[in-house]
């Protein structure tokens, strides 16, 4: 590695004070620290570090993500196949899907690095890794149809106003990529939702199946939730719908990673679950029994499976800089998204993605409720104080 | 006797370099300084110029703002240089030592019919009041307040940190002697934290019957179970207007000393610690000593970092400084001032971290030898819910600095900052992933509430 240590160290000087690209230090120093971890030391304060920093919290998040994107590669080429009545060989599934699924991840990447890099060098901050969370998340979030040109749109507005103007990674009040899917949802609703979950590129001389529907099962749920598919196919992902949605296996491989490592907050997941599970089977209670099809009647834990329920919760929900950030404040945020989306499902057919919105507005009041918290336990110590006195 | 407290949160980094439990004698220099910038908060005025002969136990300078506050040589000898650093800030006072010490001589006291103002008045003429510290603030004590109680932590649960039972083992009597003399000075509110189960640290035995056993308490768990502030706030926390005292197990010696002798002797042992000391070891100092008469000869390694004290509050130091007043240890760890090649990316097998994000945590009893190299760059604060991991406390460690970023007074009070000193953050900053100062910002809350309250 001599010689890229060579390199930057040739390089550097240009990009210092007073060099030709002075101004362009944040984003030398981007790449520098990419492939070299900064040779600082402590000079104050305590002399030893831990050995995490941000871009190994974000690394491990993008492994986490690993099993849902493989999944959702091999998802596309399957349900392409299947549109067309076609048996495949999984490689061939697979290989589909990585040839569309690839050029949607490059733009998200190029697009929102972009930003990030013009941002830091006009501002003159580093370049924060954030966005390599962001980059792969919006991707996945994505049906497989969508226009190239939709997700530089999407990956610039999440640099832009999910984050940037507000000061860059750890600023941000909502998540920057969810903040990009709601925009292209209410701003493209025509690439965004009806049939466009499978991609119909032609198959040589064959016709789509008879009885294709390209209806998520979001979508056969507002109609009829008896329809649905079978539990075991939600759970596995056999199913159409956002690049890496449709698996609850994969999400829960990425959970068991983030819980394990400590990146992700087990309390978020947790709480989200049981507040979809309470929310969904209170519902079973209060189900008329005069409309047997109404959608109060779907057991409560089938709403663990559909839709991005659990890619919300394991990699959206959790985000830390948008999440509460009292620990008792994580446990009321979570199970409020659980309930909200239920409740959103179940009563407002319009918008079958309600995870999304849920999350979004629980990143709106997780200020309030950390407030909530820390009020309260200022009240305890104080109520302390008063018993010692007393 | 208390009951034991179970502390869960907190973490021990375990690195190599623990002292064996051998005592060693440094050399004597001829050479001693001391340093007003040991001395948290004061601001020195000289009484000696060079040239002048002072004795061991008289003052050098004294605080402009409490003149009765007075730093003592621990040596005798000739004053040979004030060395001065920036706008002429007094940065040490050398003394050329004599072979053989001569001290200043104060009364030899019958402790058992000492009062209070007489206790006060032989710490202040010898110099060695400085030796009481006061919370909230973590600053030097005030001789005209009484405080609700004085606290002593028994053992040190810090990184490498001395036994106190090994290292002041020759010294029980004075330890006793100085336990009596704090009892007096805490109206008989003296309180002791030993480990609960005496595996390091001062034993109930050794405290000889001085602390009733009412006042005695048992903290069981990881590092910060040792520090005195966790202590205080499981006991009995600092209220708004309350002022506790605290002292250090070791100057509490050179208080007993100080009644028995009636000498100020500042001889202390300290634990030579690190992964770059050849072999770790107790070594008897004098205050004030040349570093280079300990750490000479002692390295395994060239480019490293001397540090007075442990590796989460200790100062950066050099051969060439002095020892402090306040110092019980010294770590040498490496420099860590490489770069690394996506250091980020790899498996990290051999890479400590309290997440399990690299593959270290496989191996949970593995000892380190860390360097000081800092694992990233300093970031936004992203990741919640770290900091609460090793704080024992009943404080929300991140609304707490918030609070003080902002300079909202109410705020940082109703959040606990009374309670709290840099030590009992530090290991919150070493877990951060977004590389933050804790330390320096809850110094800077500490001096803003102490100048503005």
């Amino acid at each position: 590695m001599k010689f890229l240590e060579d390199f930057f160290n040739k390089a550097r000087p240009n990009f210092q004070k007073g060099g030709k690209f002075e101004k362009l230090y944040p984003a030398f120093e981007a790449f520098e620290t990419f492939v070299f971890t900064p040779p600082h030391t402590t000079h104050d304060g305590v002399h030893v570090r831990d050995s995490i920093d941000l871009k190994r919290t974000m690394f491990t998040v993008i492994v986490a993500m690993i099993p849902t994107l493989l999944f959702g590669m091999w998802n596309v080429g399957y349900q392409h196949y299947q549109a067309y009545g076609l048996e495949m060989s999984h490689w061939d599934y697979f290989m589909f899907g990585f040839w569309k699924v690839l050029p949607i991840i490059v733009v998200s990447y190029a697009a929102g690095l972009g930003v990030e890099f013009i941002f830091s060098v006009l501002r003159g901050h580093s370049v924060s890794e954030g966005y390599l969370v962001s980059g792969l998340l919006i991707p996945l979030t994505m049906p497989v149809t969508v226009p190239l040109w939709m997700v530089a749109l999407g990956a610039i507005f999440c640099t832009l106003i999910g984050k940037e103007i507000f000061g860059g990674t750890g600023m941000n009040f909502m998540n920057p990529a969810l903040l990009a899917r709601a925009f292209l949802f209410f701003a493209f609703p025509a690439y965004m939702s009806g049939e466009i979950w499978t991609d119909l590129s032609p198959e040589g001389g064959r016709a789509l199946v008879d009885g294709y529907s390209g209806a998520t099962n979001l979508v056969v749920f507002d109609e009829n939730f008896r329809n649905l598919p079978s539990p075991a196919d939600m759970f596995w992902g056999f199913e159409q719908g956002s690049i890496g949605e449709t698996s609850v296996a994969a999400c829960l491989i990425g959970a068991l990673i983030l819980v394990v490592t400590g990146v992700g907050s087990w309390r978020i997941m947790l709480s989200c679950v049981l507040g979809a599970l309470f929310m969904g089977y209170l519902f079973n209670v209060l189900a008329p029994d005069s409309m047997p099809h109404h959608a109060m009647h779907t057991p409560g834990y089938y709403h663990l499976l559909m839709g991005s329920f659990a890619f919300g919760t394991v990699y959206m929900a959790t985000d830390p800089v948008s999440a509460a950030h009292t620990e008792k404040g994580k446990w009321v945020y979570g199970f409020l998204i659980g309930a909200f989306t239920v409740i959103l499902r179940v009563f407002n057919p319009a918008y079958p993605e309600a995870v999304m919105l849920s999350i979004l507005l629980m990143n709106v009041f997780a200020p309030v409720i950390d407030h909530l918290v820390v009020e309260q336990h200022i009240k305890s110590r104080l109520k302390k104080s008063k018993l010692s006195r007393a | 006797m208390g009951k034991t407290i179970n502390i869960r949160r907190g973490y021990d980094i375990r690195l190599v370099g623990e002292a064996e439990k051998v005592l060693q004698e440094a050399p004597f220099s001829d050479l001693f300084a001391v340093k007003p910038a040991d001395f948290p908060a004061i601001t020195p005025k000289l009484l000696v110029a060079p040239g002048d002969e002072v004795m061991a136990g008289q003052a050098l300078f004294y605080d402009k703002d409490r003149p009765n506050l007075r730093f003592p040589s621990p040596v005798s000898g000739e004053v040979a240089e004030i060395v001065r650093g920036e706008k002429r800030r007094i940065l040490e006072v050398r003394i050329l030592a004599d072979r053989e010490v001569r001290y200043l001589e104060f009364p030899r006291a019958d402790l058992a019919r000492l009062d209070r103002a007489s206790v006060i008045q032989q710490l202040l003429d010898s110099g060695c009041w400085q030796y009481l510290r006061q919370r909230p603030f973590s600053i030097i004590a005030d001789p005209v307040d009484v405080p609700k109680a004085i606290f002593i932590s028994g053992f040190d649960s810090a990184p490498l940190a001395p036994d106190w039972g090994f290292a002041l083992a020759a010294e029980r009597e004075n330890l006793q002697a100085g336990l009596q003399v704090l009892r007096i000075l805490a109206n008989g509110n003296l309180h002791v934290g030993l480990r609960s189960d005496e595996s390091s640290g001062l034993r109930e035995v050794d405290l000889g019957g001085i602390v009733p056993p009412e006042n005695i308490h048992r903290f069981r768990g990881p590092h910060p179970a040792g520090n005195v502030g966790v202590h205080i706030h499981h006991i009995d926390p600092i209220q708004p207007g309350e002022k506790v005292w605290t002292i250090n197990a070791q100057d509490a010696v050179i208080l007993g000393r100080l009644f028995r002798e009636g000498r100020f002797r500042a001889d202390r042992v300290l634990a030579l610690t690190g992964g770059c000391v050849a072999k770790p070891r107790y070594v008897r100092v004098w205050t004030g000593q040349r570093m280079s008469d300990v750490v000479d000869g002692q390295l395994n390694a060239d480019h490293v970092r001397i540090i007075q004290g442990n590796v989460l509050t200790g100062k950066t130091s050099s051969a060439a400084d002095f020892v402090s007043f306040y110092t019980n240890q010294i770590t040498v760890i490496p420099e860590g001032d490489k770069p690394e090649f996506l250091g980020w990316l790899l498996p990290g097998f051999h890479k400590l971290s309290l997440s399990r994000t690299y593959f270290s945590w496989l191996w949970p009893k593995r000892r380190y030898n860390l360097d000081t190299n800092t694992h990233g760059e300093e970031r936004a604060f992203v990741m919640s819910g770290e900091y609460e991991k090793v704080l024992p406390m009943n404080i929300l460690p991140t609304y707490l600095l918030r609070a003080i970023l902002a300079r909202d007074v109410e705020r940082m009070e109703q959040l606990g900052i009374y309670e709290v000193a840099e030590e009992d953050f530090a290991l919150c900053e070493f877990v951060c992933t977004s590389k933050v100062p804790v330390q320096r910002i809850l110094a800077e809350g500490l001096e803003y509430m102490r100048k503005e309250g």
